[in-house]
């Protein structure tokens, strides 16, 4: 029991019921963070990352039915009721959407957007409120001038700020980031990662970082958790992973990457071909073997299950084989 | 801190945000009065507004009596009566004066009740979807379809002939429009990012739905509005017209009306039926363009360049 762990998920599911079908997203996912932890998450587009992040805050939509459990500070989320569950969105958990252009209702002014978070969750008057609003506007870096200006007035990256000033607006314990850097260019994505490590230094704050990018987790996260077809097939520390990618299909997305500076090594950066498993019509055995350049004989009627071989975790036929 | 002190950083925030909003409106109201349909429009309206404010300075109900009129009946227009004489011997002009009065309150006010309505059920459905919004659209779709003037005529005679019960009759008859365009518009609002933004916030339904969806649809609301205004004060002067509003005051429908069942057309007293007629046309043609005017205005992609 370790009661310590601010989130332990445990053999979550979640599964979309899609034209009388019901495809799980998620398909058994346990990981838990600590305090002041930062976690990634990778895999391609519809391997169920941002699914998982929607499930720790409650906020699924009517189609998905949840297996398993979300514990977050001693708190179940999984059937919570409505009243619990907005109370623990944003004071417990909060997040940083992706495209922040879109995360802003275009006709309040920005300020007044993250002073309703505030004034959501706490007893606090809305000048109080507004001296917040303004010291956490400077804290990210934007001018508390500018906090009566609408969502267009600001660039892409002032908004990613904004979101993340908003996201810290009542000092949450967890924040969820899910592609934070997306259609950012690369100066203002080191920008906003500088800045998400800089304030999980200055507050504790634990962070999840949901991306495709593993160039991203290299410069936040602690621990990396490559994910496929709704489930880990792989988690390790960030330097490990990344450098040693023991998976076959962690190896591929680390390769699918050029490496900048290395000229001979560096090449063309090799791509995977083929996409995702329907997650109605999971593959059989290991749902990475149709595209598993190593696949050998068991792959393809023995499903893999997740083995921890010392500090870090795999589900593959291939490393169990090293292993033993 | 900084010790240059710039003009920007003197001001406080609440001045800038004035001269932010005042600047705001400024552009608008500028693409308005570029527009020269809009302003045509409101000039129209401008006029038939002033008039039904000082309907009682320029032509006092006491010139109205029925018993004591001033001129002689159905008199052609002269330096005295500028557009004739009723049936009764009153000024036709008098009439068509404190007529705007009725016409254009019952217009507003019908308008309010409709928009009120329609507002409601069309963010209430889109919302909400599932069942509830199934059964507002059938209830929605039954008023649209059932036809509205003798459904007008119906509820009129059942509920009585006064100013207030003709308000509401066209209230209740003229919301499944706005509705429809409500629940379509709440339908993609619900969908945007900030909505799920706002959800995770752990921001209610209440919230949501003031804070989030009705300021954005709120010009939809705005600009139909305006078109509902015209179709009101139509449905005002059809329904005294057909003999079914309030009997005690005089609107354009009921001054048509009497020159109808007086024989004004066999008469040839043009000058009793062409002034009501000619305004109720200017108004509903100003409130009209208003409208396509402002919807130039909300809906950039209408705007010409």
């Amino acid at each position: 029991m370790n009661n310590a762990s601010l989130l332990d998920v445990k053999n979550l599911r979640v599964l979309y019921e899609v034209r009388g079908k019901r495809a799980p997203a998620v398909d058994g996912v346990t990981l838990s963070l600590e305090a002041g932890d930062a976690l990634g998450l990778a895999g391609e587009s519809g391997c169920g990352k941002s699914t998982l992040a929607l499930a720790c805050l409650g906020l699924l939509p009517h189609n998905a039915t949840v297996e398993g459990s979300i514990r977050f500070q001693d708190m179940e989320v999984i059937g919570a009721k409505p009243g619990r569950l907005r109370a623990l969105r944003w004071a417990g958990i909060s997040m940083v959407f992706q495209g922040a252009m879109s995360a802003f209702n275009p006709v309040k002014r920005v300020g007044d957007q993250v002073v309703e978070a505030i004034l959501l969750h706490e007893d606090v008057s809305k000048r109080e409120a507004r001296t917040r609003m303004r010291e956490l506007f400077e804290h990210v870096g934007i001018a508390p001038r500018r906090s009566g200006d609408y969502p267009h007035e600001f660039s892409g990256g002032m908004r990613q700020r904004v979101m993340i000033a908003m996201a810290l607006a009542c000092n949450p314990p967890l924040v969820i980031a899910d592609e934070p850097t997306t259609a950012l260019d690369v100066m203002i994505q080191a920008q906003i990662l500088n800045l998400l490590a800089q304030l999980r230094e200055e507050r504790n704050i634990a962070l999840l970082v949901i991306t495709h990018d593993l160039s991203v987790l290299a410069q936040v996260a602690d621990r990396v958790a490559v994910m496929y077809a709704g489930r880990i097939v792989e988690e390790g520390s960030a330097a490990e992973l990344l450098t040693g990618p023991r998976h076959p299909y962690s190896k591929s997305l680390v390769e699918a990457f050029p490496v900048v500076g290395d000229s001979l090594s560096r090449g063309v950066p090799a791509g995977l071909p083929g996409d995702p498993p329907d997650p109605a019509a999971r593959p059989p055995g290991c749902a990475f073997h149709p595209r598993c350049p190593a696949a050998f004989e068991p792959c393809d009627h023995i499903d893999p299950v997740l083995q921890t071989y010392g500090s870090r975790r795999a589900a593959c036929h291939l490393v169990a084989g090293e292993e033993a | 801190m900084s010790d240059q002190v710039t003009p920007e950083a003197t001001r406080s925030g609440r001045a800038v945000r004035r001269a932010r909003r005042v600047q705001t409106l400024r552009t608008s109201a500028g693409l308005f009065f570029r527009n020269k349909m809009g302003v045509a429009g409101l000039a129209i309206l401008v006029v038939f507004v002033l008039m039904a404010l000082f309907a009682n300075v320029l032509a006092p109900e006491a010139r109205l009596s029925v018993t004591n009129a001033p001129g002689a009946p159905l008199e052609p227009p002269s330096a005295r009566f500028w557009l004739g004489t009723d049936e009764l011997g009153r000024s036709v002009l008098d009439l068509v004066i404190q007529g705007s009065q009725i016409s254009l309150l019952v217009g507003f006010f019908a308008t309010g009740i409709s928009m009120l309505i329609g507002a409601f059920i069309g963010i209430a459905a889109g919302y909400f979807g599932g069942w509830g919004d199934v059964i507002l659209m059938r209830f929605t779709d039954w008023f649209l379809v059932i036809p509205f003037l003798p459904l007008a005529i119906v509820l009129a005679a059942i509920l009585g002939q006064s100013l207030f019960i003709i308000a509401l009759v066209i209230g209740i008859t003229t919301w499944p429009g706005t509705a429809r365009v409500v629940r379509a518009q709440v339908l993609t609002l619900k969908e945007r990012p900030y909505v799920e933004r706002a959800r995770a916030l752990g921001a209610g339904h209440r919230q949501i739905i003031g804070r989030h969806i009705l300021p954005n649809v709120f010009p939809l609301i705005f600009a139909n509005t305006i078109l509902v205004v015209a179709v009101a004060i139509l449905a005002e002067t059809t329904l005294s017209f057909l003999g079914l509003g309030d009997p005690f005051s005089v609107s354009w429908g009921s001054i048509l009306e009497s020159a109808f069942s007086e024989g004004a057309i066999s008469l040839g007293a043009w000058w009793y039926l062409v002034p009501p007629g000619l305004c109720i046309v200017l108004v509903v043609l100003g409130f009209t363009m208003c409208g396509y005017a402002f919807d130039e205005i909300l809906d950039p992609r209408l705007r010409k360049r």
